[in-house]
């Protein structure tokens, strides 16, 4: 077997993975549960095809999915912020939302073929064996994704405003007693998040395929769901995470195709969900452990001033 | 004659329902402690959250430095300069102190450690700023609190029933900060119930009745007793007269019990003590030693990991928690609304939830018949046996376990905090109840973090520090005992 290429395109599988699961990341870090994942990726694939299908204009598509995005996950945010309505239940009103009027508006585009990104070999690093094709010959997408990564790590542990963030998803009275907006904060982390989840999907539609297809996330949302308890909310997690599943993804589609190792492929298929399983059940073993990370302890709990006494 | 740095004018609050707040006056000058003093639901709280910016009065005026204000908010109450420090602290557990500290302010948190090295030398508030909160113990969290506020510039220090967590010797610490404070020209707005340290920190004492001011008394104006009459509006017999106790058989033995907490960690540590029929074992010690897992490893709710427990001569300790309700074990728990009641469910349902015959069906009328009975023994105010509990008030609720739990005929009551957040005459109540049950050759452990609580109902008194018990001593309230149960709640041995 080729291990360029499996790294090659574990990235590639990787990477909408990472962009949910960072953009969930933050969502989660301000206290709000957005389970809407699934849906906000279709919708960010079906815009971000339809955009690069009628204008051509690739980086037009990407930006476009993110807005779109962003304005679905402001339906959740009016829903769980202002109205505090279960967070559950509108996160998957968002996924049913989201596949529906994707699959709806898509059924015109199934099948016609749209543009793509094309990798971009980075000079010099791509020629680096092994490593430097499976990483640095990309395309433009998935080096956004080392920078978003490693800006947002940076973000959140090393900035006010990352602390301000924090302290609003595990004890928004706190930061409310210290004037911090903890409506506004969970607003634009919501917004924030719901884009960046929309350009996962955008990556499946214009880099990974130049194609629509209906519910063509497969999934991928509740993996990035399970993902942020995997990275512990940590973006650099989120990264080895996703490209980790990436792997298992583009590991279980080779040995299908080579057909030299004899496993059902729904058994290949459970590989990923099994891994988020265990890893969940790790990670709830320890409470001290979610304490000392700061595992945000306000997730899904809609703030009230008056009921907070 | 130093200057007024607050005060507040005829304010009235008005919940639905409820004259929460009725023409109050109340005013507080630089480099005092100013204590507010009241039962609950006198309405210290509501006005302390109108001064903090939570809640808007419906009339009155609040002035700052003499100028009239509109507080909109707790942030901008501490823009103002007036800051609180709330029963349920608002720290974030996974941050330093230094983050927290910083937190809404531009001040990166490094320079804030500094800053906050300065100000727990200078108040002899020691904390490491760069801490995580979840590390600290309660008494260090509400010196982080304190030193929010100070970093922030309050000039107007509110401290919400501040005391309830400390030892006796963290309290004594906390009041020299107090004095600190004053001493640099910081007003402080005391609230409490414990009359001994009003008498010993207050410049003033305000005592708020049903949402009225009773009057406002300076140092040397006020005793105990004075202030005790007017926080009730009657002499209260605090000092609850009761015989000598005549210890019968042995009906509990715990010995050498070990018990993990929910976090693992061990919360009983071999822990051994005896109770006799006809006496009250009190148990002193600061809040999380262990008082709470000792409760539930007896009622059993909490598995023991090793150690035995007997129970009127039978080993209990892996019996069912049914198993020992029937053999004559009351519980009476700290959590009235959660542990002790279902507080959506009516009066009448939650007298029946223990009782002993069980039937697969049951006939409402009879729980009504059996609630009345009960409400009218033990005085239980409530508009009638189907209202949800919820409704009901703090002491009005510790009526309704009471009678549930008498009801059962216990051998042994196992009472955690039983008076906690329960206004005097409610207080009184539970003693009785707890002396006459003792009267009537019952085993009572009575685990409790107010001395006076301790002294007032035990027959011996042990301490318990770190989930052992630490000493035994008498329920004498000199202050040679005072002192010698203090260092054992702090761990230092006597």
């Amino acid at each position: 077997m080729n291990i360029e290429g499996l790294l090659s395109a574990s990235i590639r599988y990787g990477t909408p993975l990472l962009f949910a699961t960072v953009g969930e990341i933050i969502t989660e870090r301000a206290g709000v549960l957005n389970l809407g994942l699934e849906g906000l990726m279709l919708m960010g694939a079906f815009t971000g095809f339809v955009t690069a299908y009628s204008t051509g204009n690739l980086w037009l598509a990407f930006f476009l999915s993110m807005v779109v995005g962003a304005l679905f996950a402001l339906i959740h945010a009016f829903m769980s912020i202002t109205l505090k309505v279960n967070q559950v239940v509108s996160g998957l009103a968002l996924t049913m939302l989201g596949s529906g009027l994707s699959g709806i508006l898509g059924r015109a585009y199934v099948g016609r073929p749209a543009v793509m990104f094309q990798p971009v070999a980075i000079p010099g690093l791509a020629s680096i064996p092994i490593i430097g094709p499976a990483f640095f010959n990309q395309d433009p997408l998935v080096y956004i994704g080392y920078v978003l990564t490693f800006f947002l790590a940076w973000f959140i542990f090393k900035t006010k405003a990352g602390l301000t963030l924090r302290a609003v998803g595990e004890e928004p009275a706190a930061a409310d007693a210290r004037g911090i907006n903890v409506f506004l904060v969970r607003y634009i982390a919501t917004l924030v998040g719901g884009g960046l989840t929309a350009a996962g999907g955008a990556y499946l539609s214009l880099a990974a395929t130049s194609m629509w297809m209906e519910n063509m996330t497969a999934g991928r949302g509740w993996i990035a769901i399970a993902l942020v308890i995997f990275a512990a909310w940590d973006p650099i997690k989120a990264m080895l995470g996703s490209y980790l599943f990436g792997f298992i993804m583009s590991l279980q589609f080779r040995l299908q195709a080579t057909g030299e190792v004899h496993v059902s492929a729904n058994l290949l298929l459970m590989l990923p969900y099994l891994v988020t399983l265990i890893s969940m059940v790790l990670f709830s073993l320890n409470e001290n452990f979610r304490k000392r990370i700061g595992a945000p302890s306000a997730l899904g709990v809609p703030y009230s001033r008056e009921e907070k006494t | 004659m130093s200057s007024t740095l607050l005060e507040v004018k005829g304010i009235v609050k008005r919940f639905p329902g409820v004259l929460a707040l009725d023409g109050v006056n109340f005013d507080l000058k630089e480099g005092e402690v100013h204590t507010l003093l009241g039962e609950n639901g006198a309405g210290k709280t509501t006005l302390m959250n109108i001064i903090f910016g939570l809640y808007k009065p419906d009339e009155g005026e609040i002035l700052f430095r003499g100028k009239k204000v509109h507080i909109r908010s707790p942030y901008h109450a501490l823009q103002l300069g007036i800051g609180m420090v709330q029963q349920h602290f608002t720290l974030v557990p996974s941050f330093t102190v230094a983050e927290n500290v910083s937190l809404g302010t531009k001040d990166p948190p490094n320079k804030v450690a500094a800053e906050v090295k300065r100000i727990s030398k200078e108040f002899g508030l020691e904390v490491d700023p760069y801490a995580k909160i979840w590390q600290l113990s309660v008494g260090e969290k509400q010196r982080v609190e304190i030193i929010k506020l100070l970093y922030a510039g309050a000039k107007v220090v509110i401290l919400d029933e501040p005391t309830a967590v400390l030892t006796p010797q963290e309290t004594e610490a906390l009041f020299k900060a107090i004095r600190k404070m004053t001493a640099q020209g910081t007003g402080v707005i005391f609230i409490s119930h414990k009359l001994n340290e009003v008498m010993e920190i207050s410049d003033r004492v305000t005592v708020l009745r049903k949402g009225k001011v009773i009057g406002t008394l300076k140092r040397g104006e006020f005793d105990q007793n004075k202030l005790a009459q007017m926080m009730v509006g009657r002499e209260v017999v605090m000092k609850i007269e009761r015989e000598k106790a005549k210890p019968g058989d042995l009906v509990i033995r715990v010995d050498n019990v070990y018990a993990k907490s929910d976090k693992g960690h061990l919360a009983l540590d071999g822990i051994s003590f005896e109770i006799r029929a006809g006496e009250i074992l009190g148990i002193a010690g600061v809040a999380g030693n262990g008082q709470r897992e000792l409760a539930e490893v007896i009622t059993g709710l909490r598995k023991v990991e090793s150690g035995k427990i007997e129970f009127a001569g039978k080993d209990i300790t892996n019996s069912s928690v049914m198993d020992r309700i029937l053999a004559g074990i009351a519980y009476i728990p700290q959590d009235r609304k959660g542990v002790a009641l279902s507080p959506n469910l009516s009066v009448a349902e939650n007298l029946f939830l223990r009782r002993k015959e069980r039937k697969i069906w049951f006939n409402k009328a009879s729980i009504y018949e059996h609630a009345r009975r009960y409400i009218e023994e033990y005085k239980i105010k409530t508009p009638s046996p189907a209202t949800a509990v919820k409704y009901l008030s703090g002491g009005n609720m510790q009526k309704v376990v009471i009678a549930r739990e008498f009801s059962l005929e216990p051998k042994l009551i196992i009472a955690v905090h039983p008076t906690r957040g329960l206004d005097v005459a409610s207080m009184e109540f539970v003693y009785r109840s707890l002396i006459k049950a003792r009267d009537e050759g019952v085993a009572v452990l009575l685990l409790a973090g107010e001395l006076y609580e301790i002294f007032n109902l035990s027959d011996r008194v042990g301490v318990i520090y770190e989930g052992k018990i630490v000493g035994y001593t008498t329920p004498d309230p000199s202050p040679e005992n005072v002192e010698k149960i203090g260092l054992m709640m702090a761990g230092v041995a006597v």
